[in-house]
C-alpha cells in the first residue's frame, strides 16, 4: 500500500489516481502510523515553502519522514514536497526544512517565472526513476530550486542527481537510497510521468 | 534541455457540454468535455483549459463534475476558469482536480482577490485572464467584460502590471478583436504585454493558420491557446507541433525518446 501524505496541500486527487495506475492500493492520509507503515510514502507539496513546512509539521510529517529515513522506507517528495526535504528554503523568508539533504532551495534566476511547463531532464546515469524515459519531458511549475546540491556534504556518495535547465541549471530529481524526489510533477506529466511513477513503485 | 512552448486547447463548457462561438456569441455544440479532454491529451495537448460559461448554479455543479471526471483520466495540467468569485470557489475547484484557476471579472471588481488566492494556494495556481481589445487608452488596449461586449474602463497594460504586483502566476491574454476570427493572434498586444510582464504569457484569440502560432511565439508568448480550430478539426494538435518543431521551436513530442 502507498500512502499520500495529506497535510492540506493542493490537488491530491490527480496524485492519488496516478499512483493507483501503477497497480497499488493508494490512500490519502494524515495518520502518522498509516503513513509510517506504508510500503511507499508520497510527500506532495504545492504553494510556498514555509506554508508547506508548517502544514507538514501540523501532522508531524517532519518526524515521520525522519523515522522513515532511519528505517530506510521508500519515500518520494514531489515539487515543494521535494524542496521541504532539504535543509533550508528562502521563499518569503528563511525557513528550515526537514533536512534530509543539506542544500538550500533558492529563487531561480530567470527572465520569466514561474518555470512553468514541460522540460526535458538530463537523467543521472543508472537512474531507476528515469529508466526507459530518459529523453521525455516532464511538467514543472516552480520559482525556487536547488542549484548547488553540496555533494561533498551528502552522507551517501552514490546519490544520483538529475538536472534540468531554464536560464540556469537546477535539480530535477534526486535518488538517494530509499529516498527520492522530483521537482516536476510526475502525476501531471502524461505517459512519461506515469512511467516514472511505475518505475518508483517497482522498487518498493 | 529547453522548456517547450505549450499548446493549450480551450474548452468552453456550459451545462456539461463544450460549445464554441464567434466573438463569444452564436454558440454551437462541439462535444462532450471529458471525451474531448481525453482526445486532446492523446493528441499531445500540453495543458487543458475549461472555461465554465454556465449561467446557473446547477451548471457550475455540472462543471465541477466534469473537472472531477477529467482529472481522473487525464494526467496533464488542468486549468478551470469562469464564475470564480471567492477563495472558497478556488478551493472547490482544486479539490475537484483542477491544478490552476483563471479569474477575470471578479479580480476586476475586487483586485485583492488575487492576493487572497495567491497567499492561500500560491501564485502558480492563479491565471489572470485578460479579455482585451484595441481602444483609445494610454497603452492602446483596454480590458473588457461580458465577453468583450463592455469596456471595463481599465487600461489593459496598467491592469496587467497591477495584477502582477498582487501575485498572479500567469497571464492569459485574450484578444476580443481576434477571438473566433481565425485571422491570427493580435501580435502587437502580445508584444506590449510581454514587454511589461515577468510571468508566463498565454496568447489567445485568433489562431487560424500554423504560421499564426509561430508568429505569436515570436511576439513573446510562452504558450498558445486555441479552441475552434481544434474543435472543428481545422488543425490537429500534432500537426501544429510538427510544424513548430520543423520551424525550430521547442515542442514536446511524446514518444520520441
Amino acid at each position: 500500500m502507498i500512502a499520500i501524505l495529506d497535510y492540506g496541500s493542493g490537488n491530491l486527487r490527480s496524485a492519488l489516481r496516478a499512483f493507483e495506475r501503477a497497480g497499488k492500493d493508494v490512500v490519502l492520509t494524515s495518520d502518522y502510523e498509516v503513513a509510517l507503515e506504508a510500503e511507499g510514502l508520497v510527500v506532495p507539496g504545492v504553494g510556498a515553502f514555509g506554508a508547506c513546512m508548517q502544514g507538514l509539521k501540523s501532522v508531524r510529517g517532519d518526524q515521520l519522514v525522519r523515522e522513515r529515513l532511519a528505517k530506510a522506507r521508500p519515500t518520494i517528495g514531489i515539487c515543494v514536497g521535494m524542496q521541504i526535504l532539504f535543509a533550508h528554503g528562502v521563499e518569503h523568508g528563511d525557513h528550515q526544512g526537514v533536512g534530509i539533504w543539506p542544500a538550500t532551495v533558492e529563487k531561480l534566476e530567470a527572465k520569466v517565472l514561474p518555470h512553468m511547463g514541460w522540460n526535458t531532464v538530463d537523467a543521472a546515469t543508472g537512474s531507476s526513476l528515469f529508466k526507459g524515459i530518459e529523453g521525455e519531458s516532464f511538467y514543472f511549475v516552480h520559482s525556487y530550486g536547488v542549484s548547488d546540491l553540496g555533494k561533498e556534504q551528502l552522507s551517501n556518495s552514490s546519490t544520483l542527481a538529475s538536472w534540468t535547465d531554464y536560464d540556469q541549471r537546477f535539480l530535477a530529481a534526486i535518488e538517494d537510497g530509499a529516498f527520492s524526489a522530483t521537482q516536476f510533477h510526475p502525476e501531471k506529466s502524461g505517459d512519461a510521468g506515469l512511467q516514472l511513477i511505475k518505475n518508483w513503485v517497482s522498487t518498493l | 534541455m529547453t522548456l517547450s512552448v505549450r499548446i493549450i486547447p480551450c474548452l468552453d463548457v456550459t451545462d456539461g457540454r463544450v460549445v464554441k462561438g464567434i466573438n463569444f456569441t452564436n454558440l454551437v455544440d462541439a462535444g462532450d468535455p471529458v471525451e474531448m479532454a481525453s482526445l486532446y491529451n492523446t493528441e499531445g495537448a500540453d495543458e487543458l483549459t475549461f472555461l465554465d460559461i454556465s449561467a446557473s448554479v446547477a451548471g457550475r455543479e455540472t462543471t465541477l463534475d466534469v473537472v472531477r471526471k477529467t482529472a481522473e483520466q487525464v494526467f496533464i495540467p488542468l486549468t478551470v476558469g469562469g464564475g470564480i468569485r471567492t477563495v472558497d470557489d478556488v478551493d472547490r475547484l482544486l479539490r475537484a482536480g483542477a491544478d490552476k484557476v483563471s479569474i477575470n471579472t471578479a479580480a476586476l471588481a475586487r483586485p485583492e482577490l488575487i492576493a487572497e488566492i495567491a497567499d492561500r494556494f500560491g501564485s502558480q495556481v492563479l491565471v489572470l485572464s485578460v479579455d482585451a481589445r484595441r481602444a483609445n487608452t494610454d497603452s492602446g488596449f483596454e480590458v473588457t467584460t461580458h465577453g468583450g461586449r463592455k469596456s471595463a474602463g481599465v487600461d489593459a497594460l496598467a491592469w496587467v502590471e497591477k495584477a502582477s504586483e498582487l501575485g498572479v502566476g500567469e497571464i492569459l491574454l485574450n484578444s476580443m478583436d481576434a477571438d473566433g476570427t481565425r485571422a491570427g493572434y493580435d501580435l502587437g498586444m502580445i508584444k506590449a504585454v510581454r514587454a511589461i510582464s515577468r510571468v508566463p504569457l498565454i496568447a489567445s484569440g485568433g489562431a487560424g493558420s500554423q504560421e499564426d502560432f509561430a508568429a505569436a511565439l515570436d511576439a513573446g508568448a510562452d504558450a498558445l491557446l486555441a479552441a475552434s480550430i481544434f474543435h472543428f478539426g481545422i488543425h490537429r494538435i500534432g500537426d501544429i507541433k510538427g510544424y513548430l518543431d520543423r520551424s525550430g521551436y521547442p515542442v514536446r513530442i511524446t514518444g520520441r525518446a
